[in-house]
């Protein structure tokens, strides 16, 4: 009689490197990366931070309308697109400022969401990554649709889903598990568990042991990790990519993490949880735990702290001008970009609009057409 | 893994660092294959006819859904796809309408075509998210370097005594989203060049079956294009009030017409085909010919599309009108049980009530 597998998942997450900086004792996976990816880790998560934290000056200083940090996510984002090849698609929802950069997707190209100049971002497919997702969750099925094309061209490429605990919540969150379980897709989920989807805890979100528990349900590997340790998050998201690309079908991570700033520029996280939570995660954090582990290792060296904050500087730099002195974009894309060719009601209010901003008008036009 | 499709040019072949797979999606113009003059093909047959033409001529499209492959679809649209193109082209999904319209949404930004099926207009709820804030907004967010070739084909609207959630008019939902194209067919030949013309484009088309219509039979030419989309077709020629409908009921207008003539009143039938891209050039033509105007929809009044057209001939032609722009609509009511659908449907008398009244204008 065949031997049915519920398909165990462990609660205690994976970990490779201690709070502290030291090793843990795991020794299912390696932390044997060349010393260059190691430093390069160290690198993209210290400027992922620095970006992060210009862009939170630039909504503080009135430039940019809204920004949604990813302080204290930086192990888990770069941990888990470090593992991927360029040609694997990613998924993300709207935090993931590391995977953007470590992609290649420039601080202006990011800034025109949060400067209020373009959705989704700018030039994010040519860098093999879908435009961000306002809405919860529902990125996961094109995850699972990239990677079903995957399977039908014939390609080993492996699509990455960033979710969030808040977005598996969401109905689909389900069927894009479910879907990619099913049809074995070679897609891998990555939540970031940073324990609060706005101001609602995960307890509220469900009553399982762990987001990772609900992979059993759907039948494909589930594994918790901890997401504050970079080489684990790259060892754990390295391990299921290999999976689906040799066929295996679909992983859920769950990455244990926490989001230290607030939801967004606008929220106040103050009025929901306690200062001592946010201490205590202050202790674990990401970027001082792995530098103690480089120096421990003798990696880290000063050349490199000094390389990676000229880098911080320049991308800051970058930042600032393009995001503060670009020109907006010509009106007339507004609607040039519904359809591919536009459609003949649409082309009469693209004129209208031209010739609302050509009109002599008393009114608030004045002002508007200034901004143009 | 077993590559069935080709692979199409990808995004940065010829750059440095291969970026990849992002397919620069090119579809080929629906063009007329083999297959010559199909006499009599009902409407479900001509839909059938152009998905096999459709995948034959183009190994990118794909067609899946709930119980579309094994079954052939539960009114056999789909019949003999996956035995034809295996079940990696025509598969059956999970029971999950926002999963199907996910999916598809996945498959084209890597440059394949899906033609996924709802199985019911009342199941298109589940999927609206994906379809209105995704499916119909991808080319824009992307600046439009995505293209978003996906036919979802919805079997629509009512008259075939079902139960509830399996008679609805869906069209204003997709109407007042911009990013994506809606047609109707009434014809089997319409039904056949629709699809095949909307599986060609660049966008997402929704393409509402008229399922009361499924088993109207015609010859379908399926060598010569019949009108693009984007355009009406004038299924009558009158003087007196034009009639403007799509769907099923432009055969109801057109018996209509028949007993208006013993009237005295000559109506003018267009039916629209395509509601957006809308042929308002059409529909003026014939309204400065006629001064009158009654708009037939079977769903409900508030906000249907006869709103929106009564509202661009007042705009654009009020000073040819002889009478007001009248709507013969379903009322705004739920869909209402089988047994009183008859009495819920615009029929010939709801349409001629209004043209008796568009006539008696002083």
């Amino acid at each position: 009689m065949a031997e049915v597998s519920a398909g165990g998942v462990e609660l205690a997450p994976v970990r490779l490197v201690d709070p502290d900086g030291s090793p843990t004792a795991e020794d299912r996976y390696s932390r044997d990366l060349p010393p260059e990816t190691l430093s390069w880790l160290y690198e993209m998560m210290v400027v992922t931070r620095e970006l992060d934290t210009e862009f939170i000056n630039l909504q503080r200083q009135g430039e940019l309308a809204l920004f949604a940090s990813c302080r204290g996510q930086e192990a888990a984002q770069i941990g888990a697109t470090a593992s991927l090849r360029k040609t694997d698609w990613l998924f993300p929802q709207y935090r993931e400022i590391g995977a953007f950069l470590l992609r290649g997707i420039t601080p202006a190209q990011m800034g025109a969401v949060w400067r209020g100049k373009w959705h989704g971002g700018l030039g994010f497919t040519e860098k093999c990554c879908a435009p961000i997702s306002i809405q919860i969750g529902t990125h996961g099925l094109h995850a699972v649709g990239a990677a079903m094309a995957a399977q039908r061209l014939g390609e080993d490429s492996v699509t990455l889903a960033f979710l969030g605990d808040g977005a598996t919540s969401e109905g689909d969150a389900h069927e894009a598990l479910n879907f990619a379980a099913v049809f074995k897709a070679p897609c891998v989920f990555f939540v970031q568990n940073n324990q609060w989807a706005i101001s609602t805890p995960v307890s509220y979100q469900m009553a399982a042991p762990s987001i990772a528990h609900r992979a059993i349900g759907y039948g494909m590997p589930g594994i918790r990790v901890d997401g504050n340790d970079v080489l684990a998050c790259y060892a754990v998201t390295a391990e299921a990519a290999a999976r689906a690309r040799d066929g295996g079908g679909p992983t859920l991570i769950e990455a244990i993490t926490y989001r230290m700033g607030p939801h967004t520029t606008s929220d106040d996280p103050t009025r929901y949880r306690s200062q001592g939570e946010v201490d205590h995660w202050s202790a674990l954090d990401p970027i001082a735990r792995y530098r103690n582990y480089l120096q421990a290792a003798g990696v880290w060296t000063e050349r490199l702290e000094e390389r990676v904050a000229a880098k911080s500087k320049r991308l800051r730099t970058e930042l600032r001008e393009s995001v503060v002195g670009a020109d907006d974009f010509d009106v007339a894309e507004m609607f040039d970009t519904v359809y591919h060719d536009i459609t003949p009601d649409l082309a009469h209010q693209r004129e209208q609009l031209l010739a609302e901003l050509a009109k002599e008008c008393l009114g608030e036009r004045s002002d508007r057409r200034a901004g143009v | 893994m077993t590559q069935i499709i080709e692979r199409p040019p990808m995004h940065g072949d010829d750059a440095e660092e291969p970026y990849g797979p992002m397919l620069t999606t090119v579809p080929r113009a629906a063009r007329p294959i083999s297959v010559p003059t199909s006499p009599n093909l009902t409407m479900a047959q001509a839909i059938n006819r152009a998905l096999h033409d459709a995948m034959a001529a183009d190994e990118r499209v794909l067609v899946f859904g709930e119980d579309v492959a094994k079954l052939g679809g539960v009114f056999r649209v789909t019949e003999g796809l996956a035995e034809t193109f295996g079940e990696q082209r025509c598969f059956d999904t999970p029971l999950a309408e926002s999963g199907i319209v996910g999916i598809a949404i996945g498959l084209a930004i890597r440059g394949l075509v899906s033609v996924p099926e709802i199985q019911f207009d009342g199941f298109a709820a589940p999927a609206f998210d994906q379809m209105v804030s995704h499916l119909a907004k991808y080319r824009m967010r992307t600046r439009g370097d995505v293209d978003m070739p996906v036919t979802i084909r919805i079997p629509s609207f009512g008259g075939i005594g079902a139960v509830e959630h399996h008679s609805e008019s869906t069209e204003s939902y997709w109407l007042h989203t911009a990013g994506l194209k809606v047609v109707v067919p009434s014809t089997p030949s319409d039904a056949y060049w629709l699809l095949r013309q909307s599986i060609v484009s660049r966008d997402p088309v929704i393409y509402l079956e008229p399922k009361r219509r499924y088993w109207t039979r015609e010859a379908v030419d399926t060598t010569a294009p019949a009108l693009p989309i984007g355009r009406a077709a004038v299924r009558r020629i009158g003087a007196d009030v034009t009639v403007v409908t799509y769907g099923s009921l432009v055969a109801t207008a057109l018996s209509a017409a028949e007993l208006a003539d013993q009237r005295g009143w000559s109506l003018e039938v267009i039916d629209l085909r395509s509601l957006n891209p809308l042929d308002f050039d059409t529909v003026a033509d014939s309204v400065r010919k006629t001064g009158r105007a009654v708009v037939m929809h079977e769903g409900p009044r508030t906000l249907g599309f006869g709103a929106e057209l009564a509202a661009r001939v007042q705009e654009e032609l009020f000073y040819d009108l002889e009478a007001p722009v009248l709507r013969a609509t379903g009322f705004d009511t739920p869909y209402p049980p089988a047994r009183l659908e008859k009495l819920w449907l615009p029929g010939p008398d709801r349409l001629l009530d209004c043209v008796e009244r568009a006539m008696e204008q002083p």
